[in-house]
This record gives structure tokens, sequence and C-alpha cells, in this order.
């Protein structure tokens, strides 16, 4: 994939309303592939957070038995971290409005972890 | 009772806004037709979602399919658009009894009362309710313990007469014989309490509840060890990202979904559903553990 193919993916993902940035992360080392954000997001670190929440949610998933994330979603007073792992390692990210409409953002997400896969 | 039921479906075919699939739901019911039934509930259910009515038949008919926790959703929503719905009072009276919450049962049966005082069959469910020890599984008259397929069982309920005999007490999921008395109390009367349901204090150490997997196994201190540090790094995450505090966190597994909250400061609340439980409903669900959760702890300090 291009520059340009990764931040065609993820532009169809902050046309959601209510999203403020979406990035590509290395799942292995938290590092960021790609990113489209809003002024005032760092990237990095919300890459770095991401991928080790990602990271540690995975194996309390496969503890608990329930087989491996297709989506998570972080909510918090201010702001929601939506995320779907993708099949390279890499995980798609989504930083968003707390009233954002999860449902909408998570099939974004889905298609934008099937292009990059 | 089978031409009524014709009559009934060709004048829903003719409206299909028609109010009559309530009686038609409740007469395949009757009849023991349940996936008809269904099918009449939910559809009538979809064109008329703020029927309190439709929300009580669709109860009926997942709790005759012993769904209990979906048929209390159902109920709760009766209530919330009617509070004073009979049926619903009544069918969460009976869950409530079902899971050995007597309190709960009696609260619910009172304010039945107080719209229908002149209904006996409440005042009779009320006196058998009220001379049960209270909170306790052994509250079941015998009745429910043994059914008896040619009678229904003397339910302290009898608003719900077609509903099949609940299974034997030592079946009941929610009041297990064995396990330490406090686990068995933060989320009674919660179903999936000995499988599904976890709390524990901000170090990884489980304060109730038990986590079992599809194959049966006990990971309740497996998930335990794991979930301390999912709790720390989503912590830390909303807080570096500057979203504030996290509230909780929904993810969906290839098996089944789960949902992490934080009944309290130093608390941590697990539940873990199928996939045939969708991620809405699990918050929903998981919003009721936390207040169960929240309560306990309250009760503890």
């Amino acid at each position: 994939m291009t520059a340009t193919d990764y931040a065609r993916t993820l532009d169809l993902v902050t046309r959601v309303r209510g999203v403020r940035g979406a990035m590509l992360v290395s799942s292995d080392d938290g590092l960021v592939v790609a990113e489209h954000l809003m002024e005032g997001i760092k990237g990095s670190a919300v890459a770095a957070l991401a991928a080790s929440l990602a990271n540690r949610l995975r194996r309390a998933m496969a503890a608990a038995g329930v087989g491996a994330s297709v989506f998570w979603h972080l909510q918090c007073e201010q702001g929601a971290l939506l995320v779907v792992p993708a099949a390279s390692g890499i995980v798609v990210v989504a930083v968003a409005e707390p009233d954002v409409n999860v449902g909408l953002v998570r099939l974004e997400l889905l298609r934008a972890a099937e292009v990059v896969r | 009772m089978a031409d009524e039921i014709k009559t009934l479906s060709a004048e829903l075919a003719r409206d299909p806004q028609s109010l009559v699939f309530l009686r038609l739901g409740d007469l395949l019911r009757q009849r023991g037709q349940l996936d008809a039934a269904h099918r009449v509930a939910l559809n009538g259910l979809e064109r008329h979602p703020h029927l309190a009515d439709a929300h009580d038949l669709y109860a009926r008919l997942l709790a005759d399919k012993r769904d209990y926790e979906r048929a209390f959703d159902e109920w709760d929503m009766a209530r919330r658009i009617a509070p004073g719905h009979m049926g619903a009072l009544k069918g969460l009276a009976f869950l409530y009894f079902k899971v050995g919450d007597v309190a709960q049962a009696v609260a619910h049966l009172e304010e039945a009362e107080r719209i229908a005082p002149d209904d006996f069959t409440i005042q009779q469910a009320l006196a058998m309710v009220r001379g049960q020890p209270m909170g306790s599984a052994a509250a079941r008259p015998s009745g429910y313990a043994v059914p008896r397929p040619d009678s229904p069982p003397p339910s302290p309920l009898p608003p719900l007469p077609p509903l099949p005999p609940p299974p034997p007490v030592a079946e009941e999921p929610m009041a297990p014989a064995a396990g330490p008395l406090e686990d068995r109390r933060v989320f009674a009367g919660l179903e999936g309490a000995q499988e599904g349901l976890l709390l524990l204090d901000a170090a990884g150490r489980v304060l109730g509840g038990a986590l079992r997997d599809w194959n049966g196994t006990d990971v309740t201190e497996a998930v335990a060890a794991y979930l301390a540090g999912v709790s720390l790094e989503a912590g830390r995450t909303a807080k570096l990202l500057g979203l504030g505090v996290w509230s909780g966190l929904a993810a969906e597994g290839q098996l089944g979904h789960v949902h992490l909250a934080q009944p309290g400061p130093d608390a941590l609340l697990l539940v873990v559903r199928d996939r045939s439980v969708p991620m809405g409903r699990l918050a929903i669900i998981a919003r009721r553990a936390a207040m169960a959760a929240r309560r306990w702890l309250e009760q503890q300090a």
C-alpha cells in the first residue's frame, strides 16, 4: 500500500462525525504507520498506549477463552478510543468524542482493517 | 382456539399495524407454538416499540424459553414505559423470586397489590412469598423443585400460569450450594453470577463471582491476573490522552464479548458473554452488575 492508500483509508474513518483522528499503528512496537489526526492529538502517544492496551487486552481475552479481539472500545468521560486489530499486525485506531456513533466508527474501522490486512 | 388464531392471523396480514398481534402471540404461546409466537411478538415489538404490552408478551415468551435475563430486560422495559403495568410487575416478581431475592419479589407484588387490591391471586402469592426466609434459594416452594408435568406448580405468582416449571433448585446457576457466601451475594439475582461475572480489587484479587471458559474450565484466577494490568493500562491511556476517567472497556472477541467497568475506585468488574449477546445489551448487563457490585462494596466498607 502507498501512503496515499493509507491516507484514503483513514480519511473514511475520520469522516464519521465525532471522530477526532484515526491512525494505523504497529501492534508489536506501538509505532505510527499512518495517521490522520486533528490538531492537539499526540499521535505517538496514542499509538504507544493503544498498542500496549491492545496487547494486554489480547492476553486477558485469550485467558477468558473469548478468542482474539475483533474490536474494542475504551469509554472515557471526555472521549473514547476505538480499536480494530487487523490481520497484518497493525491496529486501526480512532480517537473520538464521547457521544460518537460507536456502531458507525466500528464499521469504518473494520473496513479499514480489511484494506490494510 | 385454532379458529381464533386463523382469524387473528388473517387480520394481522391485512393490517400489520394492528394490535391483534398481542392476542395472537399469546394464543400461539398457550398452544405451545413458541417459535410462531416469538415471530409474531418480535414483529409486533418492531412496529410498536413503545407499547408495554408488546414487551410483556415478548418477556413471557422469553421466560417460557427460560431466557430469564432477556425476559427481565423486557419486563423492565415494559415497566419503564408503563410503571404500573401488572404483567411486568408480576413477571419481575416471578424472576426475583426465582433467583431467591424474596425482598424484591415482595416489593413488586406489593406494588401490584396497590394497583389491583382485589386481585386475590396477588394476595395469595404475597402470602406464600412472605412465608419464606428472605434471600434464600430455599425460599422456593417445594413445587418449584419438583416439576409436575400433569399440573402447574403451586407458583406463588399465578399470573404467569403457562410458564414451564423451573428446573430443580440444585440446577439453579444463580444460587449455588457451594462457594463463599460473599461470592454469591455480590451478584445475587444476576444471570451468570458463577460463570460470567467477576469482581476484583485493584490488585487483581477476586472479590466475587467466577468465570468459566466455553469448556467449563474455571479461568477466574488467570483472567483476574491479566485484568489488573488491563485496568492500569486503561487508566493510564485515558489520562495521558486527556480523555478523563475511563468508565468502561467493551471488547468484541471471536468467540465472545467482554465488558470491563469500575464499580468503585479500587474495584474492577468483568462481564463475559458469548457472541449471541450484542455489545449494547452487554453494556446494560454490565451496568446492572456494576450497581450490584457497588452496593456490595458499600456494605463491606
